[in-house]
């Protein structure tokens, strides 16, 4: 059995707000990631997602801040890491971030070869000009792009498309074991999409990336992507399993309903009335007891609303629910 | 008896600019959409949706083409009100949607302009209150309230309230549920069927969602950079597209019963 | 009859909002703010507040000529051995005075009419577009020049003040318009079209609100500027012909050969009274800019 490449031990982070409350926007998180897996993170906005991305990598900028839990990258714990030593060794190197809106995060005035060669620098790596000139010459031939044009151009003279492999290729020049990618795709038309994605998987078979975790709340994108899903709402995993058993067998009642609310352009499966559940996520500043979800809840007991939810072990998955079959 | 035809485009066409410079946002279009029937628009950002729902809406002029609603050219009535009246919209985001200067309540109110002859406050309180009755909102809760005081679905459903009140003929729905959960979208479509079958009106859809265009449908038209390259009930679009955009589409959405992108190992 | 109840009550709501305690603790948590708002508080209590405090005369002749300060005239006397400090006093007030209208009236219709063509786009953008830039060329100076010699009484500081804000509104009206143009399309410009909303209720309630700060940031701007250009035009000689103004005095103090003499105290308070309060104003819309545009708070 392989060693898992990036693991997380019930992380919690919170951040403070303008008005002094303390929202633990997630609070216990515990995975694995093994080399070569693709785990999912499923979850509408609000659930704490982003925040987890920022916590994974250590970025705890104010007013973000660790609460507690570890987080190991190849055994090497980042908690606690000076944000220098973050920077230079981690950050980009061993664990590299696509993010939300990537589009707009190219710095317009500079060209892709300086931003590109920016990067390598900045990790300690020097190198003479036409060395690092080739070396991206040959990691941009390999990601399908005009390299010579690409790398010459400025960020706004390239189409959406290129500028998102763009971004993925500086992000993962260092080859990085572990690539957070945080709505990587969601400002994209359909076909983009699919090419992005393609990229990203050709990236994984190259060796270029270790392992990915794949954040969404496109849950049909996430039934071919990953291996394993990991469903988030108000700060925690609620469940996590393997694609098969999440999305075609889900046991927690907001996976089910998540699950239920898909829409399906496939002739044969319409027709199927879409669940509906009022209300929204709880507002994390506030103490919650008992189950996050119980107001939601269709199938909710009297005591989901004062009984502590703990992840259990349900037909090979964990799920946070007790009342779960 | 044959239906009625509520909308009817022959070569409908908007752009911007001149010349070399020129952007068709709605390109040479034709249809037909028939009264008390719902209408999806389907395509990507961009392809021009937003810009033909402006049109319906007498929020854009065409450039060329013909454009009639019910039998007469949409643009030969000056009164515009009258139009607002028959044609009304719900947008996406119920934020940007509502002036923030304002209480909710006030803004809601103020749909009363497009009458003729103004109800008296009393009787415009009560209509106020049974719409918001309607979408399962106590009067009460959002008394002196603005916009930003309210949560996204009690907002979401303030835009649905102003089409209780106004009760018009025809309604575009842009985007109605891409900002709303997945699992709120079901009830933001529940109230939408409600409002069809109350006041019998036809609803055109826009929408990226081609899996919701299917489920709420009897028409749905592809959209892609301007023009419409697919149109028909969603059982034939979906089963046995005619236009390559739209087998290209049906392709690159990821749906969890389909095989999407095939992988080496 | 609806129309004028919703707008009545519209304008109470927008009122509530708009003394937002929570703005004011923000704004005197920024120092330029403070600086800003301080030294233009101190100059306007000097302006205000001065002849309630001390004997101000400037119809007096209280000593020779260019008579350096002393115990009883802390800045000495002018060229016509009047008080300085009366002199001072009353040039702030009259500087202010200038300031506050012209800075008003150029608002006022830079702002109509930027918002007004930028709401509106097309053909009459293009036209009030126009009309601005030729605005734009005709100099303020040749109006007052033309004016002043046709006008009977002369020039009178409110004459100038409307001169100078009828000259120089073509910077709000471009300033506003660039905003109005990115509000238009906004989706509860939409709503409101759809709710029966004409031209006038659109850019009052709809566009307007949005841009009061801004509109804010603009005035204070154009008052600055009013005072200055009251300043350079009394420089050249066409200042007002009965009262005293800042402007006046280094007008004054030039043709009388202050400098040459060595009386400081004729021109250098005049000069950095002027350069205070246009400091203070620049420094205050700074601040502003920082507590309104939140991407610039970082």
């Amino acid at each position: 059995m392989t060693r898992p490449i990036f693991e997380v031990d019930n992380l919690r982070a919170h951040y403070l707000t303008r008005f002094g409350q303390k929202v633990q926007a997630v609070d216990g998180v515990s995975f694995s990631l093994k080399p070569g897996e693709i785990l999912g993170i499923a979850g509408e906005s609000g659930c704490g997602k982003t925040t987890l991305v920022s916590a994974c990598m250590g970025l705890y900028i104010p007013p973000l801040q660790l609460s507690g839990g570890e987080v190991r990258i190849e055994g090497k714990s980042i908690i606690g890491m000076d944000i220098e030593t973050n920077r230079r060794d981690i950050l980009g190197k061993k664990i590299a971030m696509i993010p939300q809106g990537a589009l707009n995060s190219l710095n317009p005035t500079r060209r892709v070869k300086d931003l590109a060669s920016d990067m390598i620098r900045s990790h300690g790596e020097a190198a003479d000009k036409k060395a690092l000139y080739a070396r991206l010459r040959e990691r941009f031939e390999k990601l399908g792009l005009p390299a010579d044009q690409v790398l010459n151009a400025y960020p706004v003279e390239l189409p959406a498309g290129m500028k998102q492999r763009v971004v993925i290729g500086i992000s993962t020049l260092l080859d990085p074991r572990v690539v957070i990618a945080d709505e990587p795709t969601s400002a994209l038309d359909v076909s983009t999409q699919k090419a992005v994605i393609k990229l990203l998987f050709e990236l994984m078979d190259q060796g270029i990336i270790g392992s990915m975790l794949f954040i969404t709340h496109e849950l049909p994108l996430l039934r071919h992507v990953a291996n394993r899903i990991a469903v988030m709402y108000a700060g925690e995993f609620v469940e996590l399993g393997t694609t098969e058993q999440v999305i075609f067998d889900p046991r927690q009642p907001y996976t089910r309903a998540l699950m239920g609310s898909m829409l399906s352009a496939e002739p044969r499966h319409r027709g199927q009335k879409p669940v509906a559940i009022e209300g929204a996520p709880p507002n994390l500043a506030h103490p919650i007891f008992g189950c996050r979800f119980a107001e939601r809840c269709p199938t909710a007991q009297p005591s989901c609303s004062t009984n502590r939810q703990t992840l259990r072990i349900v037909a090979e998955r964990q799920v946070r629910c007790e009342y779960a079959s | 008896m044959p239906a009625e035809a509520k909308f009817e485009a022959r070569g409908l066409t908007r752009s911007y600019g001149h010349g070399k410079r020129r952007l068709d946002a709605v390109k040479n279009v034709s249809f037909t959409i028939f009264d008390k029937d719902i209408v999806s628009v389907v395509g990507q950002s961009g392809c021009g949706k937003t810009v033909l729902a402006k049109l319906l809406l007498r929020l854009e002029t065409p450039t060329s083409g013909s454009l009639t609603f019910k039998g007469k050219p949409i643009a030969s009535d000056p009164d515009l009100r009258r139009h607002f009246r028959s044609v009304q919209a719900v947008f996406q985001d119920p934020f940007s949607a509502f002036n923030q200067f304002f209480t909710i309540k006030s803004q809601l109110k103020s749909c009363f302009k497009l009458f003729e002859r103004q109800p008296s406050p009393a009787e415009i309180e009560a209509r106020v209150d049974a719409a918001l009755r309607a979408v399962n909102i106590e009067p009460k809760e959002i008394d002196g309230k603005y916009p930003f005081e309210l949560s996204g679905g009690q907002m979401q459903r303030m835009l649905l309230a102003r089409i209780f009140i106004l009760r018009p003929e025809v309604l575009i729905a842009d985007e109605p549920t891409s900002m709303v959960d997945a699992c709120s979208r079901a009830n933001i479509l529940d109230y939408l069927m409600k409002l069809k079958r109350e006041l019998e009106m036809t609803i055109v859809f826009i929408t990226h969602d081609i899996g919701l265009a299917c489920y709420v449908s009897d028409s749905i038209f592809i959209m892609h950079q301007g023009e419409i390259v697919e149109q028909g009930p969603p059982d034939r679009v979906t089963r046995a597209p005619s236009s390559l955009v739209t087998r290209q589409l049906l392709e690159d959405i990821p749906d969890i019963h389909k095989e999407w992108l095939p992988r080496s190992r | 009859m609806c129309w004028s109840a919703f707008s009545i009550r519209a304008f109470g709501q927008l009122g509530r909002r708009a003394i937002d305690m929570k703005l004011l603790k923000q704004l005197l948590r920024s120092p330029f703010f403070v600086l800003g708002a301080g030294l233009f508080l101190l100059t306007l209590s000097f302006g205000l507040l001065g002849p309630l405090f001390m004997n101000l005369d400037v119809n007096t002749r209280v000593g020779l000529a260019y008579m350096p300060p002393s115990a009883s005239h802390w800045l000495g006397t002018d060229h016509m051995g009047v008080d300085m400090i009366s002199m001072l006093v009353a040039g702030l007030r009259s500087s202010l005075y200038v300031g506050f209208l012209a800075g008003t009236v150029a608002t006022s219709v830079g702002t109509l009419i930027g918002l007004y063509g930028g709401y509106k786009g097309g053909l009459i953008d293009d036209v009030l577009t126009v009309g601005t830039n030729l605005f734009l060329v005709i100099p303020s100076l040749i109006v007052l020049i033309l004016l002043s010699a046709s006008v009977e009484n002369g020039r009178s500081l409110t004459l100038i003040a409307l001169i100078i804000g009828c000259t120089t509104w073509t910077w709000s009206a471009r300033a506003v318009r660039a905003q109005a143009v990115s509000l238009r399309n906004r989706d509860h410009v939409a709503l409101a079209r759809i709710n029966g909303f004409g031209t006038l209720g659109i850019v009052f309630f709809h566009i307007m609100p949005y841009l009061l700060s801004y509109i804010f940031m603009v005035f204070i701007l154009q008052m600055a500027a009013g005072i200055l250009s009251e300043a350079s035009l009394s420089m050249l000689g066409l200042g007002p012909y009965d009262s005293v103004s800042l402007g006046k005095i280094l007008n004054e103090a030039k043709t009388n050969e202050a400098l040459t003499d060595g009386a400081w105290w004729a021109f250098a308070p005049a000069m950095v009274l002027i350069t205070t309060i246009v400091f203070s104003l620049y420094v205050i819309n700074t601040s502003l800019e920082g507590v309104f545009n939140p991407r610039l708070r970082k």
